[in-house]
């Protein structure tokens, strides 16, 4: 089966091919969706058999590398087309091509009648085979294909509504804002490979060579150089911060791009790229304080926006870029298990919310259009009450916030607090470390918060929709509501493979999983962290109540605010103006990039256009004409028109040349 | 026949009528037939001197420049009856598209 990992992104291509190439011609929708979903789905049969196999294989021999053929051979330089399955590419094919199948098949049901169906699935499967090649890639730069790849998937399908301006801005906005991290990823690459290179004659970019001679990197210096050049780029791909601000806007995008690209998978490449080179970031404290930093810096900053934002799809948005933040966090701390068990997770319960908001929104585009109404269907505040029109995504959306907020026995829980505790617990950053737990602590009950706003706006009180739209609200046909309780099985049950050892009642199957893979960078880590002296079970019994609390906390306001006395969130914002107008104008970030970037950029763009261009390079161009204009305008002159002026001047001119020669 | 500079006076002459003809004449014609005096002016001059130094070749030169001197009549006919048709016109002032 190891052998046969090259169909795995081959049948996605083949999928992209089809569709792109003759989909047109096709029209159908069934065979066009069928074909799409078809494709992922055998990737996803042939995963399966990979991580079967695997799991019949003891640890130490669950690596194993399938070189395709020869890519570029140049003097020391070489790179093969070559895939790596080891625990953790496995973990990453089987969300990858699981979720992908859901969200095709969603996808029939939610885009039909759509302009461009057939562009839609092509697109789809084109991100797909990308994503596949981005974590089942051996080397760097079949990883880095992959990760243009996924860039310009994004891009075409952020702006599938091309006719829209917003879309096509937010397009342009999230592929320039990428290739920014796109450049760290490359200075890392180019780092690391020269200081092999130089230093060691290891001329290599292969993920396993590096590990084998990682023994050789030192703590820090040019490995901190290196890994956070690597770590600018995990920013732009992950929506982390200072890179954050597409992610938003990319919900221009239809809904099931939004699940599948900007929550389940597209986004956790960074994360996925530190898990995979997380024997070189252990090298460096330094990366490791900046990586844990900015993660729960990011958890906290996307949850405070994420309390006040009108747009169902926004408050996802922001909902996603907090919880990639505790990914980010767990890498920061060593926890890299953790972080990937909380991206597997999250990409369940995360792709069904947005799914579920992707049906609600379905729904009520339907009953507005029906009467013709102009209000925007993705504005919680025309929703409300829709729990008794659609039962089914009321159900499954309510088990993923529930999942999302921490609440004990769905598997949100088991990865987030597992993400706190080992904030807490990994003693990485001396003191630093209780500050990481207390920030991760409130973006949680932020969480709690906002998700639960979100579901109490939509689905219960008073419906707020135009009452002549209310009975046509229905439930979505059964192609959207089946991908919807599949994942919403996934958010309660999945976290079950990953419960933490306290609770004892089943073994951290994902962490023991995962050892083989994370062993080294542990092992490097204790350079600089002791282990030695590990908490007692009573504190952390004790955080974990808390982290409920928090959590309950977080609801108990929500339920507060918006079902028992919804009056509150007016007084609130009556009270605190500027703290309201703040917040839901995200802080006014964009409006400081527009201020720090953009409008220098555009100055210096105006300049070199007005300034440069036009004056200068059009200046010598024009100079060159106008000086020969200016000599022919005189010497034009000569040619008169009259014949016997040019007879004259040739009989002048041989006397003179007679005359030359006769008198010299 | 031994006179060499009265042959050379009267072609010298010939080729200066047929100089300034061309130089102040506004008929094609006309000036066609000045440029034809002063080729034949030309000739003359060659004749003279092959005669006087008893040299063939002059003569042979005299010959080449009759065919060119026909080549160039029917060409330059052809361009004036084609000029006519469009004109109306064998007046060379009216040629004078290609100017400032």
């Amino acid at each position: 089966m190891f052998d046969n990992v090259w169909l795995i992104p081959l049948f996605p291509l083949i999928g992209f091919l089809i569709n792109g190439l003759f989909g047109k011609k096709i029209k159908n929708e069934a065979v066009i969706g069928g074909i799409g979903t078809l494709m992922i789905f055998l990737s996803f049969l042939v995963s399966c058999g990979i991580l079967m196999q695997m799991i019949g294989l003891p640890p130490e021999q669950r690596v194993f590398e399938k070189v395709v053929f020869p890519w570029i051979h140049s003097g020391h330089f070489k790179a093969d087309m070559a895939f790596l399955i080891d625990p953790l590419s496995c973990i990453m094919i089987m969300v990858v091509t699981g979720v992908g199948t859901l969200i095709h098949l969603y996808s029939i049901g939610y885009m039909h009648g759509e302009e461009g169906f057939y562009r839609f699935f092509a697109y789809l499967n084109l991100f797909c085979m990308s994503m596949l090649l981005l974590v089942l890639g051996s080397n760097m730069l079949v990883m880095f294909i992959g990760w243009e790849g996924v860039g310009l998937c994004s891009y075409l399908l952020i702006g599938y509504y091309f006719h829209k301006k917003s879309a096509g801005d937010a397009a342009k906005k999230a592929f320039v804002m990428n290739r920014v991290g796109d450049f760290g990823f490359l200075i890392g690459l180019f780092t690391l490979y020269w200081w092999f290179g130089s230093n060691h004659n290891i001329w290599t970019v292969n993920f396993m060579e590096i590990k084998a001679a990682s023994h050789l990197l030192p703590y820090g210096g040019v490995v901190t150089v290196a890994t956070l050049c690597f770590f600018v780029g995990a920013t732009g791909k992950s929506a982390q911060i200072p890179l954050f601000t597409w992610l938003p806007d990319a919900m221009e995008g239809p809904t099931p791009v939004s699940a599948l690209i900007h929550a389940a998978t597209m986004v956790t490449a960074g994360v996925y790229m530190i898990a995979r080179m997380s024997f070189v970031f252990v090298k460096s404290p330094e990366t490791m304080m900046v990586i844990a930093v900015i993660g729960a810096a990011t958890a906290i900053f996307a949850a405070t926006i994420g309390t006040a934002q009108n747009d169902i799809k926004r408050v996802l948005a922001y909902s996603t870029v907090s919880q990639l933040g505790f990914m980010f966090l767990a890498m920061g701390v060593g926890a890299f298990s953790a972080g990937i068990f909380h991206l597997m997770t999250h990409a369940f319960f995360k792709a069904c919310l947005f799914l579920g908001s992707g049906s609600v929104i379905h729904s009520m585009h339907h009953a507005l259009h029906k009467i013709h109404s102009h209000d925007d269907a993705q504005d919680m505040r025309n929703m409300g009450g829709l729990r008794s029109a659609m039962p089914i995504t009321f159900v499954t959306f309510l088990v993923s916030t529930i999942a999302i907020a921490g609440i004990p026995g769905f598997s949100g829980f088991f990865s987030k607090d597992e993400i706190l505790w080992q904030a807490f617990a990994n003693p990485y950053h001396g003191d630093l470390n209780i500050v990481l737990w207390g920030t991760g602590a409130i973006a949680a009950c932020f969480t709690a918060f906002y998700m639960f706003r979100l579901v109490f706006m939509t689905f219960f009180g008073e419906s707020r929709i135009n009452p002549k739209a209310k009975s046509y609200l229905h439930e979505s046909p059964l192609v959207i509501t089946i991908p919807l309780m599949v994942l919403g099985a996934l958010a309660v049950v999945g976290g079950y493979i990953g419960m933490p050892k306290i609770l004892g009642m089943l073994p951290n199957y994902f962490e023991h999983w995962l050892d083989p893979v994370f062993a080294l960078a542990t092992e490097y880590s204790h350079k600089y962290v002791s282990h030695a002296a590990h908490p007692s079970h009573a504190l952390e019994w004790s955080l974990m109540g808390l982290s409920v609390v928090i959590a309950l906390v977080g609801i108990g306001i929500a339920f507060t605010m918006y079902v028992k006395n919804t009056a509150l969130p007016g007084k609130f914002v009556a009270t605190f103006p500027a703290l309201h107008r703040a917040v839901y104008n995200k802080w006014y970030v964009d409006e400081l990039y527009d201020y720090l970037f953009v409008n220098p950029c555009k100055a210096l763009g105006q300049f070199l256009w007005k300034g440069f261009d036009v004056v200068i390079i059009d200046g010598v161009v024009n100079g060159v004409a106008n000086v020969v204009m200016g000599f022919s305008g005189i010497f034009r002159y000569l040619q008169s028109g009259y014949l016997y002026n040019y007879a004259l001047s040739m009989a002048l001119g041989v006397v003179v040349m007679l005359g030359y020669f006769i008198f010299k | 026949m031994e006179n060499l500079n009265s042959y050379l006076v009267i072609s010298a002459v010939l080729f200066s009528i047929g100089t300034i003809g061309v130089l102040t004449r506004k008929n094609a014609i006309v000036i066609f037939m000045c440029i034809e005096l002063m080729l034949n002016a030309v000739n003359l001059t060659f004749v003279a001197f092959s005669r006087h130094l008893g040299n063939l070749d002059g003569q042979v030169f005299v010959f080449f420049i009759m065919t060119v001197a026909a080549a160039e009549a029917a060409v330059g006919l052809a361009l004036i009856i084609a000029f006519y048709n469009n004109k109306e016109s064998i007046d060379v002032d009216d040629v004078n598209l290609m100017k400032w």
